[in-house]
């Protein structure tokens, strides 16, 4: 779908104001995996990727399009694992096994 | 507009909200992992949606990629938590990476006709996207200690920089009047490549959690960028708010580090760091044995413990458990004092912490924990140096002068776990070991902890 240059701008700085409210409320706690989550949504890129990719259009395309879609995968897949990881691990006091 | 490019944008629309509301769950860690479930599955429906459109013709290469991929994110996944900071590095990489080599597809696909503003956002895509790839490459090598990690300088280091930066925008500025000169396009990648070591080689250890930061933004500004050249507003959002979260957290080091917001976007690096090897007269210390700081530690009633990266290093941070507990099951109070950049980059030593089975509601940050100090009968420094240096609060002399720290000082007693009385990160005198009221507990913080834990528990009960 067409998108102009206005549109997108107007897009980009309602992102940006979302971003920077929502995240601002992170807690610093939680900075780490903040950074891996982010990189990890970020790695949508991986769509631009798959339609440069499917659509074939030229050699040059293909080749670079597939390291794209790799590198991108492997921070979506890599991203997501590690940051759950790390969640998991972050427990509030309060009864424990010994 | 056909019906099955509506679904594709409302799969879009979905992705976007369960983005936004990801990074809102993880803003507290009771609802944090909804949130990592909540980016899957927006990450899921936008793949899916776009794998599903009319335009593809050839799934061979699609699905061969996605599944290298998955075979290098596993293991990527799973790494130790201390290996982290380098994992981090290594993905705003492989995203630049990604990025970089979309954005010069489409320029050869789109050459000779392209129009101005599309060029100049592909310009700033590739430029962004090719010196974060090698800046976080160099990155990630300096913390997996593969490249010496002392920052490298040399007269008219900045000028140099900025210079092949100028030169990059230089030439993008060319190609968005003139989209026919097309062999300038791989200087456009190549003179950023290398501006992205260059601007890495001065950078040393204690720098790095800024710099993650501000690779982490540069990356998701580059996403954004390629939004705009794709049209995808899904892109554009998902950089947006990369960007967003790396400039946040680039200035939250600044200012922990007392660096000034100019300095972290336009090279706080390569800062000199100021050896202050001077006059160093032998000052009479107090030290302590194990069982004298077991003896401290169980009369307290309210204890904080500050560590620094030196306690991970050390592999201490088990047994600081171990210590938490014995404490802790005599009714002492302990927290945990933790500094902004404790750990190598933002909230690294929370993470190796909570990895270490220390409740979360423990760790305080640095504002939080700053007023409980003069109430506090001991503060136990494990393996940090510089962010407890009362130096940067009243000595205007002294290099790190301005730079938050924790009050340690304040508290009744101070004991601190070192190896020996040498310097800090930064080189710098801690006047704080020479107090009155401060103990120096010399040994291996692994070692040293686990021998008071004998101490408390091997005591009467």
């Amino acid at each position: 779908m067409k998108l102009d240059l206005i549109t997108g701008l107007y897009v980009f700085m309602l992102a940006a104001f979302i971003g920077f409210e929502v995240i601002r409320r992170v807690s610093p706690l939680l900075h780490t995996p903040l950074m891996s989550l982010t990189n990890a949504l970020d790695a949508i890129a991986v769509v631009g990727a798959i339609i440069l990719v499917g659509e074939g259009k030229s050699r040059l395309a293909t080749i670079l399009g597939t390291i794209a879609i790799v590198a991108a995968t492997s921070n979506i897949v890599g991203g997501f694992m590690i940051t759950d990881r790390m969640l998991k691990m972050f427990k509030a006091s309060g009864p424990r096994k010994p | 507009m056909i019906a099955s490019e509506y679904i594709l944008e409302i799969a879009y629309l979905i992705a976007t909200a369960l983005f936004v509301l990801s990074l809102k769950w993880l803003s507290s860690p009771v609802t944090a992992r909804r949130g990592v479930w909540a980016g899957e599955a927006g990450m899921l429906l936008a793949i899916v949606g776009t794998l599903l459109h009319g335009g593809i013709v050839s799934y061979r290469w699609i699905a061969i990629g996605l599944v290298l991929g998955t075979m290098i994110g596993v293991p990527l996944g799973k790494v130790a938590m201390t290996a982290v900071p380098q994992r981090t590095a290594l993905s705003h990489a492989f995203g630049a990476l990604c990025v970089t080599l979309v954005g010069t597809s489409e320029f050869y696909l789109r050459a000779p006709n392209v129009p101005g503003f599309m060029m100049g956002v592909l310009s700033l895509e590739v430029i962004l996207g090719a010196l974060t790839f090698t800046g976080s490459l160099m990155a990630a090598g300096k913390l997996q200690e593969v490249l010496p990690q002392r920052p490298i300088t040399y007269k008219g280091q900045n000028f140099v920089n900025l210079g092949l930066l100028a030169i990059a925008i230089g030439i993008g500025a060319t190609l968005v009047k003139h989209p026919d000169k097309m062999y300038l396009f791989p200087f456009m990648i190549g003179i950023p490549l290398v501006f992205g070591v260059m601007m890495i080689i001065p950078i040393g250890g204690a720098d790095m959690p800024t710099v993650i930061s501000l690779l982490n933004s540069y990356a998701g500004l580059s996403a954004a960028a390629m939004g705009f050249v794709l049209q995808s507003k899904l892109l554009i959002i998902a950089g947006a708010l990369d960007g967003a979260s790396g400039f946040i957290l680039s200035v939250n080091m600044s200012k922990a580090m007392n660096r000034s917001f100019t300095n972290v976007l336009f090279g706080a690096f390569g800062q000199e760091q100021v050896t202050a090897k001077g006059a160093k007269e032998a000052r009479p210390v107090r030290s302590a044995s194990p069982e004298e700081a077991a003896g401290i530690l169980t009369a307290a009633s309210k204890v904080v413990i500050v560590p620094g990266y030196g306690m991970a290093v050390a592999q201490a941070q088990h047994k600081v458990r171990e210590l938490y507990d014995a404490l802790t099951k005599r009714g002492v109070d302990v927290k945990f004092g933790i500094h902004p950049v404790a750990g190598r980059m933002p909230g690294h030593m929370n993470v190796l912490l909570a990895e270490a089975d220390i409740p979360y509601d423990k760790l305080l940050e640095m504002d939080e924990i700053n007023g409980d100090f003069p109430q506090t009968d001991v503060a136990l420094i494990i393996g940090a140096n510089d962010v407890t240096n009362p130096a940067a609060r009243e000595d205007t002399s002294s290099p790190i002068y301005g730079m938050p720290i924790l009050d340690v000082d304040k508290a009744h007693t101070v004991m601190v776990i070192k190896r020996g009385m040498g310097a800090g990160f930064a080189g710098i005198e801690n006047p704080l070991y020479y107090m009155d009221k401060t103990l120096m507990l010399f040994g291996d913080a692994k070692n040293f902890v686990g021998s008071i834990v004998r101490e408390i528990s091997g005591g009467h009960n």
